[in-house]
């Protein structure tokens, strides 16, 4: 047993955060934030990059590599609050023409909600009926679909969870820089116990999320990953919440980064399985081990 | 990301599984809870046991994944937990182990993994609880003695020890962390008064030590004088560490009698509770797998485990409480009777949040030492 990230595993985390930093910068989040739309130059260069044929077989054209590879890309993405229906896409390389170079958007509904169904070229699953809504996300547009929405995969599922564990590992950072800098009564505020332990259980939260995601990537059993995602849901939106309330009034402005976390951590957590789904099922895990 | 085991680490849990369904078996029945004299006769008989067939020095000698593997099988067995050898094999050992001569390895050691020998704890003070490093328990050196008075607190197995690791001061004028000594405390020497401290679960699991000009030959000492404090924290990394394996095992296994007891009496269709239990299991489940990822840690850095364990603790430690108190919601008015075994883990469960190292101490650690946020209260 040696539940660690391998060598090229490391390799690939810090080559995609690199690139990430590279092609969506601060400034390029904050076009994003703007209203620039879907950035086709950029999903062409995730797809140029790898980001959608990962998983696709090396004789596919793809990259060959496996769900614990995918789950270290969507953490950066979910850190770097990377825009548009990525997943989806993923998911759908190899099955859909483009998808696998980035050249195709792929959408797909999730939990009752459609991400980017006006900017997408291909819809898999049903969207009769979604109405645009005002989303909450600046960074995600949003179509309501009627009624709750279908089940999801456990695959989607888990990616899910990973962009959220990547997002709470970020509010976690940002939470302790601000710590570290900002002053008041003559000190750091990091040095006050009130706020040094909002960010010990901001740590706690995502590490044992870190533990369940990765576990659920290596087994890829459907109850360890619902699992997975709602330790991760919890993560994600606690550290967000956490990280506003050290920021104080700067945590409130649209300028800090701290609610574009909260927010897409919110529409997350709706995508399937939701927190109660994701309790109700691993209630019904205890019951088969009854 | 590697979660199987390696054919050698399968061939040891498959020796080990054979071995418990045949001694087993073969146990005596479990003592009073209240024997002090009887556990320590049963635990020490079962750590003999574990000595003979080649067991024993899995606590140190062995990988952290066979340790792994050991507490986790045990534990499924159903075989008896360390109990009184909890400081032998968990504290003092690992310290006499790591920083003891050679000679003080050849005399405590070998008593400790037999079950002759059992060991207590004098570490904390009636006013060096989360501040361990205040403490006041005083050593004067006379020749090749060392004359300690003092009092300690929370010292468990204390009646039934025949040795205790003690922290003492001895040099009173330097920083407080800077003048602290670890001792070996022989238990049947004259001027050690034991009396025991009655816990809220109505047992009397620890007691307070005082001491009234006790006499250590200076050869008990482990380390140097004045380097206690970094003797010490070796052996509370320890702590941190593999520590509650078992315990996770066990509460994975509760948490399904629980959700039994639900369906039989009507609650399990309580959304609240079913809920509760639900989020409980994917809990469970990834501090199983946080263990893992400790150990594997552990493994790769080849030291003593790491800070990764204040961040267990402080997770388990909540976790533990929520179990019995979803257990309670589950028994319901059954939750008031002492009777109930949950009733009993219920109360003994508000320990975890306060014993080694309170959940704020924790906090403490995880923000200084692993987040890097200044020091200051």
């Amino acid at each position: 047993m040696d539940f660690q990230l391998t060598d090229e595993q490391r390799a690939l985390k810090t080559g995609v955060r690199e690139m990430l930093a590279r092609r969506f910068d601060a400034t390029a989040l904050r076009a994003a934030v703007d209203g620039g739309g879907l950035d086709r130059g950029l999903w062409r260069a995730l797809g140029d990059a790898g980001f959608f044929a990962l998983r696709l077989s090396e004789e596919a054209g793809g990259v060959g590599l496996g769900l614990p590879e995918a789950v270290l890309l969507f953490e950066e993405a979910g850190r770097a609050l990377l825009p548009g229906p990525l997943i989806a896409t993923q998911l759908a390389a190899g099955l859909v023409e483009g998808a696998a170079e980035g050249a195709t958007v792929v959408t797909a509904p999730d939990g009752g909600l459609v991400e980017w169904l006006a900017e997408a070229d291909v819809v898999r699953g049903d969207a009769t009926g979604a109405e645009p809504i005002r989303s909450a996300d600046p960074l995600t547009p949003l179509h309501r679909l009627p009624g709750g929405g279908a089940g999801g995969s456990p695959e989607r599922a888990l990616l899910t969870a990973a962009e959220q564990l990547g997002s709470a590992g970020r509010s976690t950072e940002l939470a302790v820089q601000y710590a570290r800098e900002r002053e008041q009564f003559g000190q750091p505020i990091g040095a006050f116990q009130a706020v040094k332990h909002l960010c010990a259980q901001m740590l706690v939260r995502t590490e044992v999320a870190r533990a369940a995601v990765h576990a659920a990537a290596v087994t890829g059993d459907p109850v360890e990953i619902a699992g997975a995602k709602l330790l991760a849901d919890e993560a994600a939106v606690r550290c967000a919440r956490d990280c506003l309330q050290v920021y104080g009034g700067m945590g409130f402005t649209w300028e800090a980064e701290v609610h574009l976390h909260l927010k897409r951590a919110w529409l997350r957590r709706e995508r399937w399985p939701t927190p109660a789904r994701g309790r109700e099922l691993q209630a019904a895990a205890l019951e088969e081990a009854m | 990301m590697d979660l199987s085991y390696t054919p050698e680490e399968e061939e040891f849990r498959a020796g080990l599984r054979k071995w418990l369904a045949g001694v087993l078996p073969t146990l005596p029945p479990k003592p009073d809870p209240l024997d002090w004299p009887g556990r320590r006769v049963y635990d020490t008989g079962w750590q003999r046991r574990l000595y003979d067939a080649g067991y024993a020095r899995v606590h140190w000698g062995a990988s952290a994944t066979l340790r792994l593997i050991f507490l986790e099988e045990t534990e499924r067995a159903g075989a008896p937990y360390v109990g009184a050898n909890f400081v032998g094999l968990l504290h003092a050992g690992p310290t006499i182990a790591a920083e003891g001569t050679e000679e003080q390895r050849a005399r405590w050691l070998e008593p400790v993994l037999r079950g002759d020998e059992v060991w207590c704890q004098g570490f904390s003070e009636p006013d060096a609880g989360s501040d361990l490093a205040a403490l006041r328990t005083r050593a004067v050196r006379d020749g090749d003695t060392y004359v300690v008075s003092g009092a300690k607190i929370w010292t468990s197995h204390a009646e039934v020890a025949d040795w205790c690791e003690l922290l003492v001061r001895t040099d009173p004028d330097a920083p407080k962390h800077r003048g602290i000594t670890w001792l070996a405390m022989p238990m049947d020497a004259p001027g050690i008064t034991v009396r025991p401290l009655r816990t809220l679960a109505g047992s009397d699991e620890f007691a307070q030590l005082f001491l009234d000009e006790v006499r250590i030959p200076v050869g008990h000492r482990v380390g140097a004088e004045n380097d206690g404090w970094r003797v010490t924290m070796v052996t509370l990394s320890y702590e941190r560490g593999t520590a509650f394996v078992g315990e996770v095992v066990a509460c994975r296994r509760v948490l399904v009698e629980i959700a039994r007891a639900a369906h039989k009496n009507g609650t399990w269709d309580d959304p609240v509770i079913r809920h509760q239990l639900g989020a409980l299991n994917a809990e469970f489940t990834a501090l199983w797998r946080l263990i893992q990822w400790n150990v594997s840690e552990s493994e790769r850095s080849g030291g003593p485990p790491g800070v990764g364990g204040s961040v267990f603790k402080l997770r388990y430690s909540h976790a533990r409480q929520e179990l019995y108190d979803a257990a309670a919601a589950v028994l319901g008015p059954d939750a008031l009777d002492l009777g109930r075994e949950w009733t009993a883990d219920r109360l003994s469960s508000l320990s975890y949040t306060i014993a080694a190292g309170t959940s704020q101490i924790q906090q403490n650690i995880v923000a200084e030492r692993i987040l890097g946020l200044p020091k200051g209260r």
